[in-house]
């Protein structure tokens, strides 16, 4: 049986969200999400033993097509949504990922 | 013009062709609606008004003999409309335009139909009431101070006051089927694999499917038929042969066996359902079904696996939304590219979806992932198997759509555990991958409509929508219509 969700667990699982929280999400989601959880455990309760998973419901699908090259979206309209873009270059603009840190 | 202005797809569609009304005037008769109505109903995102008329116009003037000539379709946040924005009523992807259509919508308009507007939803998706959106909650037509089931709210509320003839939804744990029953229309969410996902702006991808709403049976069936079927572009959309479902309406049950659980109707329902519940199986009854007891041992574990299920696929989806490539990015974020995502995802989502990105990810997390993720994935082989069982002595099993008629705004909101035991009835149809519908089956004290959910094998919608016509065509409740007051 897992242990209740701690404030500690919160921040962990936050950070491998990408979400920034506020104190007080931080404070409401312990009470909420231990609460859910708890609710969950009674899922524990069955025997699944030998009981395969289900991670969905398509049988015997075949999604095979001919690999053949079909138009795609032109640069310059993938780019018209982007909220900081150069598409002089072709390129969406995000804060630096690699070169020199200060 | 015939003194009867056409009000559902079959009769516009068929008034247009004939030359008895035109497009155009279809279309601004529900433009006029929209704009008389909809400041209070809140059902609409964005109504298309300019662009409509001219696609009526082209219809009027090319293609008045098209199977949707005509017909208006409000459309939910989620799917993708080329130059309308399409924001699933989330912050993170305000303004957002997507650059092409969904599947169903280029199927929708190469037959005929007129996107007339984008709906309002609860969050991508995520909600039982559309209280999850944004931009404001809409409301109950029958009640504007209560809610109108979600999250498809807006377009079950656009159906339902006849802003629109017919809609479409999209349904992971019921966001098609209990909007219909709060709203009194028929939702329906196809098997699993029968319609394209192409365009769908994803919630839990072994869950979602995308459907029409409706003032009828036929209507339903209409849209289906234009709508299923496999896609290129969507590797999950089945090559199962589509049939004309509306041809299936013959109105005939006889032997049809109806399968009742009646064990999970028992507990804790509201006496209301549960009376236009028992009544709606004596009507079908009288019209030559079967009524046979059937047991479905693990359906009170639905509600807990699906929402680990649920929010593991969420998270994993909607990692997708991090402020590089459309919708809204943070500001005050430096030369960090970490901050940039964590203050993007911060300031774009709601709490709804934030708290179900935790959850999600939590069960997925090192230590978690067997006991709670792996551990719902196989109690869903076992509510699977109850059907499976169940689909060798019946052909379809009959349960209500909600628990209770549409509560009032805000009573939920505070409490998630809540608002998720709203969804009792709706969840195990898409952990199993079947057809379900939902259709008007009477109204409670308040005068709330109550709805009556049929849940079919799959890709055996036929079954689904003959046994539901033929319930339409005993009963009258389809055609009352809510009073909005201004």
């Amino acid at each position: 049986m897992a242990d209740p969700l701690t404030a500690a667990d919160v921040d962990r699982v936050a950070a491998l969200a990408q979400l920034e929280l506020t104190d007080q999400e931080r404070r409401t989601f312990v009470g909420q999400l231990n609460e859910i959880l708890g609710y969950a455990q009674q899922i524990q309760t069955l025997d699944t033993t030998g009981v395969e998973p289900t991670s969905h419901v398509l049988a015997g699908h075949s999604a095979d097509r001919a690999d053949e090259l079909r138009p795609s979206l032109p640069i310059t309209e993938a780019l018209e949504d982007a909220p900081d873009a150069a598409p002089e270059a072709g390129l969406f603009r995000v804060p630096r990922v690699i070169g020199p840190t200060e | 013009m015939t003194n009867h202005f056409p009000t559902t797809a079959r009769e516009i569609r068929d008034a247009v062709a004939s030359r008895r009304v035109s497009a155009v005037e279809v279309c601004r008769h529900y433009l006029d609606r929209i704009a008389q109505f909809d400041g209070k109903l809140g059902a609409f995102r964005a109504v298309a008004a300019d662009r409509a008329l001219e696609d009526a116009a082209r219809v009027d003037n090319e293609n008045a003999a098209l199977p949707l000539a005509g017909v208006p379709v409000a459309v939910k946040d989620n799917l993708c409309t080329r130059g309308m924005t399409s924001t699933a009523s989330s912050k993170i992807l305000e303004g957002y335009v997507p650059p092409y259509d969904a599947t169903v919508i280029t199927r929708l308009k190469q037959a005929g139909a007129i996107v007339i507007g984008k709906t309002n939803c609860d969050e991508f998706g995520m909600g039982s009431s559309t209280e999850n959106s944004a931009y404001g909650p809409s409301r109950n037509p029958w009640d504007t101070s209560r809610i109108p089931g979600g999250s498809s709210g807006g377009s079950a509320v656009a159906v339902s006051a006849q802003l629109a003839p017919v809609a479409l939804g999209s349904d992971t744990g019921g966001s098609i089927r209990q909007p219909a029953a709060m709203c009194g229309i028929v939702g329906l969410k196809p098997t699993y694999g029968r319609v394209s996902r192409y365009g769908l702006l994803a919630f839990a991808s072994s869950l979602d499917q995308i459907g029409p709403l409706a003032r009828t049976v036929f209507d339903a069936a209409l849209l289906l038929k234009i709508m299923a079927g496999h896609d290129p572009a969507d590797s999950t959309a089945a090559s199962a042969p589509v049939p004309d479902f509306c041809e299936a309406l013959t109105g005939d049950v006889t032997g049809i066996r109806l399968g009742v659980p009646a064990a999970i109707i028992d507990e804790g329902i509201d006496q209301d359902v549960r009376n236009a519940f028992s009544q709606s199986l004596e009507v079908l009854k009288d019209r030559g079904a079967t009524l046979v007891d059937i047991d479905l041992p693990h359906a009170r574990y639905a509600i807990p696996t699906y929402y680990l299920v649920a929010t593991a696929e969420a998270s994993s989806n909607l990692a997708r939304y991090d402020g590089v490539r459309y919708g809204f990015r943070a500001s005050n974020t430096g030369q960090d590219l970490r901050a940039m995502y964590t203050r993007t995802r911060a300031g774009g989502f709601g709490t709804e979806v934030k708290r179900r990105i935790m959850l999600g990810t939590y069960v997925l997390s090192a230590g978690y992932y067997d006991a709670y993720y792996l551990k719902a994935l196989r109690v869903r082989t076992l509510i699977r198997r109850d059907y499976e069982r169940a689909f060798e002595r019946v052909d379809l099993v009959a349960m209500p759509t909600s628990p209770t008629p549409a509560f009032a705004l805000g009573e939920r909101l505070e409490d998630p555990l809540q608002m998720y035991l709203t969804d009792v009835f709706t969840v195990s149809a898409p952990l199993a991958g079947l057809p379900a519908i939902s259709l008007p089956c009477g109204f409670s004290s308040r005068k709330l409509p109550i709805g009556l959910q049929l849940i079919g094998r799959p890709f055996e919608e036929a079954v689904v929508f003959r046994v539901a016509d033929a319930y339409e065509r005993a009963t009258t409740w389809w055609k009352e219509q809510p009073r909005v007051r201004m």
